[in-house]
This record gives structure tokens, sequence and C-alpha cells, in this order.
């Protein structure tokens, strides 16, 4: 039996219609994540629940697909569980000036863990997605290897360097291999109501991508102290240009919205939760050939014994640069571009690649 | 491909005889019991002989049973119908009676209370000991002299652990207070006299005992007075307006004529249940255990494993369980009933209801019997290691 995460959106739904029509044994599984009501009513995050994640639009999408379908489906309650592994985790990142990828941590922490449990104790042996990414099994080196999707424009390997090799030999992707474009085109084949249904950008538990209304509900919700955020906004010698709001509203490379004028466009070059300072400069400021990682995952296993060329992607519509990777002590990683890169942004992840093989990845200092 | 359904206490399906029952009133034999013609009084005789009925398996007059929609609207009909009583008749007062009730009722019960805290009322909400049981000392210390209602129910939906309610009443009655009992859960599984039980008000519900859902009643005691929710016709004598949902309250009638002695059998499976999971599944334990119970209901824990993902499992086994109360998108939260017992969080995710019915068979619960203990095993070994969370492995 194959358990099918199931969103309600075009890309799973088409999954399970897929799997379904090879006469697979399919069972449809919707994450209860996050709680929409909970927050509701706090400043800038709508009177009632809103935002994407677990609407009951979506479960009602996805319920509805089952049933055309024909194939069992429940929604599994992992509020706890992700709250304590990516909510909590995305709120601190912010708070400490870096910018997460709560994706990342979902689907390792979640969706390929609490989520391949659940489905292992109902008696299913793999978990498929709607990811476009491609997962085989080199029959040489043992190793269940990650490659890019197809649809470069779609690929979403950068939300999956996590995955270790028990997870990935549990994984279906089967829409690696299709452009967007088909899967749509499948879904209306197979008479699916989703067919049409507009994807999804945002942070699915952040009602209408406005982080810094949620992260300050959030942190009224759990009583923290409120300890100031807001600071100086400096220039690289240390000129005092103004004030800003808070570090938590400010990400590296970001331009708009930064109170301050000058004759040239200035960029955010950097975040200091601890002296509460956001520095900004010019574009070509945010040139950097070098960064340092932690955490570093490797896919098949063992780090390389030496630096390997590479290319790096540094956030998810990122194109992979050339660079060398080296394997420091302590699951720590530097990545050495051959040419400066823009905006390198602590929080992130840098994924590595050769060709479409995903080597694996780490969280940028 | 249902195998079994072990999901009573949530709906529990139409017995043959009730359907039998239910049949002319489908079929166009009767018209409106309001109306003057031979088809309105067809309706108006069919509709007293069910009230007659009801009454009789409670011990009421039939003149104190008012049909309502259902379990749901019985509670709210009793609880907001004395205190809307209260208003009425208090028009200048300033301060709003003290309301009592425990932390371990249904919802039905308990957000009405909450809804009345929200608009003034002070509300206790009283503990459940770790068997399941209010204890009666715990009511006597929060009666006070402004207290106006106390609402307990009678079984617990989740446990099945019956409640003094007699003591309960006694209490209340002693210190003029009015006294309703949420029964929905022990008509027709226990025996019940309202007036040895000395309540004023008793809710029951049609679809726990094998009538049809969207029907069910309030015994109200002669005398008591209780403020309607609905305004319209003087149905009901005049405390629920409405044309009667003429099947559905035959089927209530129906149903409340089954035979009770049945249910010494369904205890007997009940007992199977428990005793072959007791001595083959290691760290598994009954909530209540010891308690009196209604016959048909056992919640089980199985220490170490994660309840939706054994519901789930049974379910595609073709037997259907329950765990916890299912929130609006189907997702299950961990019972509060459980939780105000003092089970860990884990425990009470852990832990999963059967409730049998009387369609159940003994073959039924031997082919669940069957399977279950190798799920739990297989489950537990499949479960992840207590969340020191993946982070560690991540940032």
């Amino acid at each position: 039996m194959i358990a099918v995460a199931m969103s309600g959106g075009v890309d799973s739904s088409t999954v399970a219609a897929m799997l379904h029509a090879e006469g697979d044994d399919v069972v449809g599984l919707t994450m209860q994540l996050w709680n929409q009501r909970r927050l509701a009513g706090a400043p800038g995050m709508g009177e009632r629940r809103s935002g994407r994640c677990c609407s009951l639009d979506d479960v009602h999408d996805a319920r509805r697909v089952a049933e055309t379908l024909g194939i069992p489906y429940y929604v599994v309650n992992f509020e706890d569980r992700f709250e304590q592994d990516v909510v909590r985790p995305f709120a601190a990142a912010y708070a400490a000036g870096r910018t997460p990828v709560p994706c990342s941590l979902c689907n390792t922490a979640v969706k390929f863990d609490q989520l391949l449990a659940t489905a292992r104790q109902i008696g299913a042996d793999k978990i498929a997605t709607g990811h476009y990414a491609r997962v085989s099994h080199n029959p040489q080196t043992g190793v269940h290897e990650l490659r890019r999707g197809l649809d470069d424009s779609k690929d979403q390997t950068f939300f999956l360097w996590g995955l270790t090799q028990e997870q990935l030999s549990r994984a279906l992707f089967p829409l690696g291999g299709l452009t967007k474009a088909a899967v749509r085109a499948r879904a209306a084949g197979y008479g699916l109501q989703v067919a049409d249904k507009p994807d999804s950008h945002e942070i699915c538990f952040v009602p209408g991508n406005d982080y810094t209304a949620f992260l300050d509900a959030y942190a009224a919700e759990q009583g923290a102290p409120s300890t100031p955020t807001a600071g100086e906004m400096v220039s690289t010698d240390g000129r005092v240009l103004g004030t800003h709001p808070g570090v938590q509203h400010f990400t590296v490379g970001q331009r708009k919205g930064l109170g301050v004028t000058a004759p040239n466009p200035l960029y955010v070059l950097q975040t200091d939760a601890a002296t509460r300072r956001v520095v900004v400069g010019a574009d070509s400021d945010l040139m950097r050939r070098e960064l340092a990682a932690s955490a570093c995952h490797w896919i098949a296993g063992a780090p390389p014994a030496a630096p390997i060329r590479v290319t790096a992607r540094i956030r998810h519509r990122h194109r992979p640069a050339a660079a060398w990777a080296e394997p420091l002590p302590n699951t720590r990683l530097r990545v050495t571009f051959d040419a400066p890169q823009r905006a390198i942004t602590p929080g992130q992840s840098v994924v590595l690649y050769q060709d479409d093989l995903v080597l694996g990845g780490a969280w940028i200092d | 491909m249902v195998r079994a359904y072990f999901d009573n206490n949530a709906s529990s399906p139409l017995m043959p005889e009730v359907l039998e029952a239910m049949r002319p009133t489908l079929e166009g034999a009767h018209g409106n019991a309001s109306s003057i013609h031979q088809r309105g009084q067809a309706a108006k005789a069919a509709l007293e002989q069910a009230r007659a009925n009801v009454a009789k398996l409670i011990g009421a007059d039939a003149s104190e049973i008012v049909f309502t929609s259902g379990g749901t609207e019985s509670n709210n009909l009793a609880i907001r119908g004395i205190v809307g009583e209260w208003r009425a008749s208090h028009p200048s007062a300033t301060a709003l009676p003290h309301l009592i009730t425990s932390r371990i009722e249904h919802h039905s019960v308990l957000n009405v209370f909450e809804e009345l805290e929200r608009l003034g009322h002070p509300v206790t909400y009283l503990r459940a000991a770790s068997d399941g049981r209010i204890e009666p000392a715990e009511l006597q210390l929060a009666l006070r002299p402004d207290t106006g209602l106390v609402s307990i129910m009678m079984a617990n939906n989740e446990t099945g652990v019956l409640q003094p309610v007699a003591e309960f009443a006694a209490m209340a009655r002693a210190a003029k207070v009015k006294f309703h009992t949420d029964a929905i859960q022990a008509v027709a599984k226990v025996p019940i006299d309202v007036k040895a039980l000395g309540c004023d008000l008793l809710s029951l519900s049609g679809h726990k005992f094998h009538a049809c859902p969207g029907v069910g009643a309030l015994y109200v005691r002669r005398g008591v007075r209780i403020q309607a929710m609905l305004y319209g016709g003087r149905h009901e004598r005049e405390r629920r307006a409405g044309s009667e949902n003429l099947p559905g309250i035959v089927s209530l009638g129906a149903a409340a004529r089954l035979d009770l002695a049945d249910n010494a059998r369904l205890a007997q499976l009940r007992d199977r249940i428990e005793q072959t999971i007791l001595a083959s599944v290691p760290r598994t334990g009954v909530a209540g255990a010891g308690q009196p119970r209604v016959p048909n209901t056992t919640d089980i824990y199985f220490d170490g494993i994660e309840g939706e993902a054994l519901v789930i499992a049974l379910d595609l086994h073709g037997f259907c369980v329950s765990t916890g109360a299912a929130c609006t998108s189907g997702a299950v939260e961990p019972s509060h009933v459980l939780l105000a017992m003092g089970y860990p969080r884990a425990r009470a995710r852990a832990s999963l209801r059967f409730s049998l019915g009387h369609q159940n068979t003994a073959d039924e619960i031997d082919a669940l019997l069957a399977i279950l203990p190798e799920l739990v095993q297989t489950q537990r070994r499949l479960v992840l290691p207590d969340a020191a969370p993946t982070l560690a492995r991540l940032a």
C-alpha cells in the first residue's frame, strides 16, 4: 500500500490519481498542521481563520478527490509536532536575525518523518508526494539518489536536501518527470475538480505571507517577553542613517521598505539581532564568494574526503552556481563560488548538486 | 467492506424493527399532527404513542417529554431554558446565578456553559477523579447560595463511567437548585427512573440507541418551567416550536421499546474485549475500570501507540472504532475527558473507544480480537522515539 500526502492541491491530487490508475493500493492522508483560528484576531492576522495551511477548503478538496477516486482518506493531526519542529524554529530564526526555510524543516521533520511513520503504522510501505523531484536507487552503489525534477521551473529539491537514505528509500515523487502543464492536463484527464486550482506560493501557516504579523502574534500568544528588536539602520562605515522597527522585518538583499533615502539604491547587507542593527549598502556590497554553513547533510551518507566541484544553490529560485564544497569537522561546510553570488542569507539552505544529482545541503551561518 | 461497527456511542444503526415502525411515516400515511383531518389525527396518535413509549422508558409522565432535534438541542434547551426562565422572572436582578457542571461533559453541555460564563454567569467546573468519577463531595463544596443550576452527565460518552447522579440530584434538591443530567449515553443502556433519580431535567438522543439521527427528547419534570429557544407555533406545550419530526419521533418511540435484556450480552462482549486485550497486550488499561459503567462502552489505552494511526489501521481492516474528538477538518484531538481524568497527553492520544450496539455479534468481537493485538505490536515497533526532535539533526 502507498500513502499519498494529499494537500488538496493539484499536484498531490494528481499523484493519488496516477498511482490509483496504475493499480496501486492507495490511501490518502492530509496533515492537520496548524490551527488557523489560534492567532485569529491578533493584529494583522485577520478576524477569523485565514491562510492556506490546513484550511477547511483544502481538506474539503482533498477529501473530494479521494471520494472521486474511491480511495480511503484520512486527516491526521500533527499540530504538536509541527509547532515543535517547524513553527518554533521559524520564530527563533527570525528572532536571531536569520531568514529560515520552514518548508525544509517540515519535509525533514514532519512529512518524511511523522507522516511516514504514520503511513507505515497503518500498513503502507511507501509515501508519495507531489514534489517535483526524482528519486532512484543506484544498484552499483546501493544509494538512493535524489535528482532535480525535469521541470526546472518547478524543481523542489531545494526543500528536500535533508532526506536520509531511509526516508528516500520509502519516498515516491511521481511528478518528477513531468512539467506543471502536463500535471494539470493529467488532472483534467482524471476528472479532478482541482485541475485548475491556483498554485500556492506562500508559507502555508502564515496568512497572506505577512510573516512579521505572524511572528508578533505568535510571540504574544506564547507570552514571550517582548524584547525590543527595533534599532538603528547603519551604513557599511557605521554611519547611522535612521531607525528601523525591528530586525525581523528585514532580510539580506531586501530593497523595499527600508525607510531611509539615499542617492543610490540601498539594500540590506546584514541584520544583527545582538546589536539590533541593520546594515545597508550598495547592491555591489551584497556580492560574496564564500559562505560557511552548519549541520551539513550528505544524502549518500558520508561526506567526501576532499573538496569537490559542485553547483550550489543558495535560495529556492537561485540558479545553481559553480563552486568548491569543502566538508569541515563537526558537519560544517565551506562553499567557495567561482564567481561572487548576490545576497547570501543566514538561515537559508545551501544545496549542493552535480548536474541534476542532489549531493546534500546545509544551513547557511 | 465494514466488517464490524464498534462506534455506537457516536451513532448507532437503525434497528430493523425501528425502521419498520418508521416506514408508514415515510411513505406518506401521516399529515401534520396539528391538522384537523384524519391524516393529521393519525400523526398526532403516532406522536403521542411515541411520547408514551419514551416516557415509560425513563419512568416519566408523557406530558413531561419534549421532543427535540437531538441531544445537542436537548442539552441547550435544558440549560439555556432554565437560565432564560430565571432571567425572565428576575428582570431587575443585578447578579446572574452561579452554575455548576463538570469538566468531562459533552461539548453540547460544556460549550453552553462557556457561553453563559462569557455572558457573566459564574461557572464552576467540577473535576473528575482518575477513575472517571465525579465525587459528590466536590459538588457539595461547589454549591453556593446563589447557585441556580447543576448539570452533570449520567454516563460519560468516552469512558462509559456512570456518575452518582441520584446523589447529585439529592444535594441539588436539598439546596433548592435545579438539576439537569445529560443521559444521552445512558438511556436504554441502564434502567432509568426519573422519579427515583430526582432530577428536574434529563436529555436523551435517538441515534445513540438505534433510533434515527436528528431526534431527541428532554424530560422536564412537571412544575419546572423552562424558556423556549425557538419562537413559532405552540408545539410541545410551547416549549419547542416547529412541526414535529414525525419519522424521527416514531423511530425514537420504537427504539424505546427495544429489549433491554440484550444489554447483558453486550456487557459480556465488552468484557471479552477488555479481558483479551489486557491479557494479551502489555501496557494497556481500561479507563474507569472498576467503576460502574454502561454495558456497551470501553476505553482502552495502548501506551506507545498513536490512537489515530490505530483507528485508521483498524478502519482499513473493516473495523470502525474511535479515538479522541474530531475537529472540523476530521483530524483528532486528544479527549478532554481523559485529560481531565489526569491522563498524560500521550496516553490520551493512545486511547481507543469501543462502543457496542445491539447489532454486534460475538463473531465480530472475535474478528476484532484476532487482529488487534498484532496491529498494536506492529505499530509500537514503528512509532517514532519520543521526539527528541529532528532539529538536533538539522540545526
